[in-house]
């Protein structure tokens, strides 16, 4: 039995230099190879354990029988950002993690085949722009919940208005995600084509602030859906987190990727790139930040993670590439104060740790090891710990339902406790990945069409 | 998908200082004193907060002292041009408690344009508005007759002595709390003279509020660059401020963040100014 397809690489030297997308596609023929190795097994796990439900038997068995754009248009039924899902879901936690060819082998390599599928597609594969007569709809945020949210709503025939704070849509996709690891040209082809189905983008609007629910409810809207995500950055709270060189990872990669401080002078915004950098947290953040850092030209860049590399939360390729790339892995040791001259950060002070019994959620929880404190020299911080729900918008809305958390409460589908208000994504979950996010634009999507249904 | 906001009115308030109305009606029929917006000139450009100093007709009014690269680009927009981004409006705007009692309201160069709305505000909800306005020197003196008009009483000075007492605005301050019993202290300027004014206040027993002119990119609380310290807590001067309880704020540690980008602020601005960059606002 044939193997699992490679998947092509630009280089290392590149890599440290360059912020070119580091994952290459597919040709066709490689793309049609490894769609062969799909048993077309009875019970589809693949397809469930999709949290969008893309048919993927069926778009692997038109890819080869060579109808790219058929299994395209399959893809894009159930998933508005196909080019964004196959380079950014952890597809080892769902398709490919319970893929049956992965319990004797390697599973399908399932999300290059969506990449590939979806960038094969001719532009027109989407429908020409439709003219929507339906009820107004408002969705807040154009992140991933809210880009798949508005077009489904836009499919269904509704008015769709799709509300951004920042100068340029996508969310977490254009602010969080770096160049080399999702091509903004991608995001922009994606966004286009969401635009297509006839939604209507409008940027430099916070809602709650630029304009009030109410406000719009007046303008005919009749339902809205809160996709503001969890644009929050946590810190930890440790003395030191204010010193210059102390970054957010959310600020660090907006400066970088919203803002393209990595071409400044030739864009206005800077970032400071430092020589000895240290990433705290080992999410897909913190991947995304160390592999920056690097990118920038940094020296020396490691993360410190107070787990063991087993713990790590971040997608498995994203850990291998940033190992391949040289970021460095510190693990089983936690921060307990960024020290600081002039202010300007010089280090952290950090402390052992060793694995104790699991908490809660499963993991081994970290145990201080007594007496193992210790100084690393650094010159940047970037905090990469977690972001929660943005409490903007939500103090805007008299009576909304917020958790102690900061997420909206939401019902099982995806309602709040205001009638005509939806949410979902991690405006309602706290932070999570991009594809569930997306789920739950449609669950909420499909909730809102069948309530303006019921009330027609 | 790109509004664009449409400069309606400029004009050259001192050498360096101008002020713009900017079309943007929805921001204009939400904005509330103490709010303000964040623009920036054009597609590459950095995001900046302004104050909004007032906002009538569906245009928001801005006043812009040239100190980088965006403010100098932004010097050369004619009337008729378009900025290309505007959002706003942002931070808490203060719910001024109702009068009587006099406010004294310190302000220092561009910080008079911050100061103004709120001093309006105050003015219209009772409160005896004392001024005292500050500059380096009579050229520089902006909105005297705005706030004038506002002041129940007012004192002018400048470093040079040009006009009005000769020296600060701190220098000012124990004699107009000699000549009337203050009830609260409202100061917007430079962060060192916001810090100045604070210590002379402290030791007065003044309860002073002043607003941070943090960097900041998205300023809805997303990135966290504009953070300070107030008290034993950190904050973002975006979502939390911009006004804190000024004898709270850890001036030093401002005063570093602000400092953070220097070098590359300069690299930028000599940039701007060596391919051809000029900001026609009358200084040299």
């Amino acid at each position: 039995m044939r193997d699992r397809v490679k998947i092509p690489k630009i280089s290392v030297e590149q890599r440290r230099t360059s912020f070119e997308e580091v994952a290459q596609s597919l040709d066709l023929a490689a793309a049609q190879a490894e769609a062969e190795r799909c048993l077309h097994c009875k019970h589809r796990p693949c397809v469930a354990g999709c949290p969008v439900g893309v048919p993927i038997p069926e778009f692997l068995s038109e890819l080869k029988a060579g109808n790219v754009e058929q299994a395209a248009k399959l893809v894009l039924e159930k998933n508005a950002l196909p080019a964004v899902c196959g380079r950014v879901c952890p597809q080892e936690s769902q398709c490919e993690g319970v893929c049956v060819r992965g319990i004797k082998g390697e599973p399908i390599a399932i999300g290059a085949l969506e990449r590939f599928v979806a960038e094969y597609r001719s532009p027109d594969t989407g429908q020409t722009k439709p003219t929507l007569t339906g009820p107004k709809v408002a969705v807040i945020g154009s992140g991933p919940a809210g880009l798949s949210a508005a077009a489904d709503l836009a499919k269904a025939g509704l008015q769709v208005t799709l509300f951004e704070t920042l100068h340029a849509a996508g969310g977490v996709l254009r602010y969080g995600i770096p160049e080399f690891r999702l091509p903004k040209r991608i995001l922009e082809e994606e966004i286009a084509y969401i635009q297509a189905l006839g939604v209507d983008i409008q940027l430099d609007t916070l809602v709650g602030k630029t304009i009030s629910l109410d406000d719009l409810r007046q303008e005919g809207y009749r339902a809205f859906f809160i996709a503001t995500g969890a644009g929050l950055p946590s810190f930890l709270g440790i003395p030191g987190e204010n010193y210059n060189g102390v970054f957010s990872a959310n600020e660090y990669l907006t400066r970088v990727n919203l803002m393209q401080a990595y071409q400044f002078p030739e864009y206005d915004t800077p970032v400071k790139v430092g020589k000895r950098v240290a990433v705290l947290g080992a999410g897909n953040v913190a991947m995304d930040a160390a592999r920056t850092a690097l990118r920038l030209g940094a020296e020396e860049v490691r993360i410190v993670y107070r787990r063991s590399r087993a713990e790590m939360p971040a997608r498995a390729e994203e850990i291998e590439n940033a190992e391949e790339e040289g970021v460095l892995f510190d693990l089983l040791v936690a921060p307990l104060e960024i020290v600081g001259k002039d202010g300007w950060v010089t280090g952290l002070k950090l402390q052992r740790m060793t694995l104790g019994e699991p908490g809660p959620d499963g993991r081994c929880r970290p145990i201080p090891v007594v007496g193992s404190e210790y100084l690393l020299e650094v010159d940047t911080v970037i905090v990469a710990i977690g972001q929660s729900p943005n409490p903007v918008l939500f103090s805007t809305i008299p009576g909304l339902q917020v958790a102690a958390k900061g997420n909206v409460v939401v019902d099982a589908n995806g309602r709040t406790n205001i009638v005509d208000v939806w949410a979902g994504g991690d405006a309602a979950t706290g932070a999570a990945t991009v594809i569930k996010a997306m789920g739950a634009g449609r669950e909420a999507a499909a909730a809102i069409i069948r309530s303006l249904n019921e009330e027609a | 998908m790109n509004l664009g906001y449409r400069i309606t009115a400029k004009e050259l308030l001192a050498p360096g200082i101008f002020r713009l109305m900017v079309e943007a009606p929805r921001v204009a029929a939400k904005a509330q004193p103490g709010h303000f917006v964040i623009i920036r000139t054009q597609e590459g450009g950095e995001r900046v907060p302004l104050t909004i100093v007032s906002a009538q007709d569906g245009q928001v009014e801005l006043i812009i002292q040239v100190m980088g690269k965006t403010t100098a680009e932004l010097a050369t927009y004619q009337v008729g041009q378009e900025i290309t981004t505007l959002l706003g409006p942002l931070g808490v705007a203060p719910q001024a408690p109702a009068g009587p009692g006099i406010m004294l309201c310190v302000a220092g160069g561009v910080g008079a344009a911050p100061i103004l709305p709120r001093a309006i505000d105050l003015h219209q909800k009772g409160w005896q508005i004392w001024t005292i306005l500050g500059a380096r020197n009579a050229d520089l003196l902006i909105l005297e007759e705005r706030l004038a008009a506002i002041s129940d009483r007012m004192w002018i000075c400048t470093d040079d002595g040009s006009k009005g007492h000769k020296g600060f605005v701190t220098d000012l301050i124990p004699e107009a709390a000699q000549a009337g019993i203050i009830r609260e202290v409202l100061a917007i300027g430079p962060t060192p003279m916001m810090a100045a004014v604070c210590k002379v206040t402290k030791a007065l027993q003044l309860p002073t509020t002043v607003s941070l002119n943090a960097l900041m990119i998205d300023g809805t609380g997303m990135c966290g660059a504009c953070r300070v310290q107030v008290g034993s807590e950190t904050k973002f001067t975006c979502i939390d401020g911009p006004e804190f309880d000024g004898h709270l704020v850890d001036f030093a540690g401002l005063s570093q963040r602000l400092r953070q980008y220097l070098t590359e602020e300069k690299q930028a601005h000599q940039k701007f100014a060596e391919e051809g960059g000029n900001c026609q606002c009358g200084i040299e």
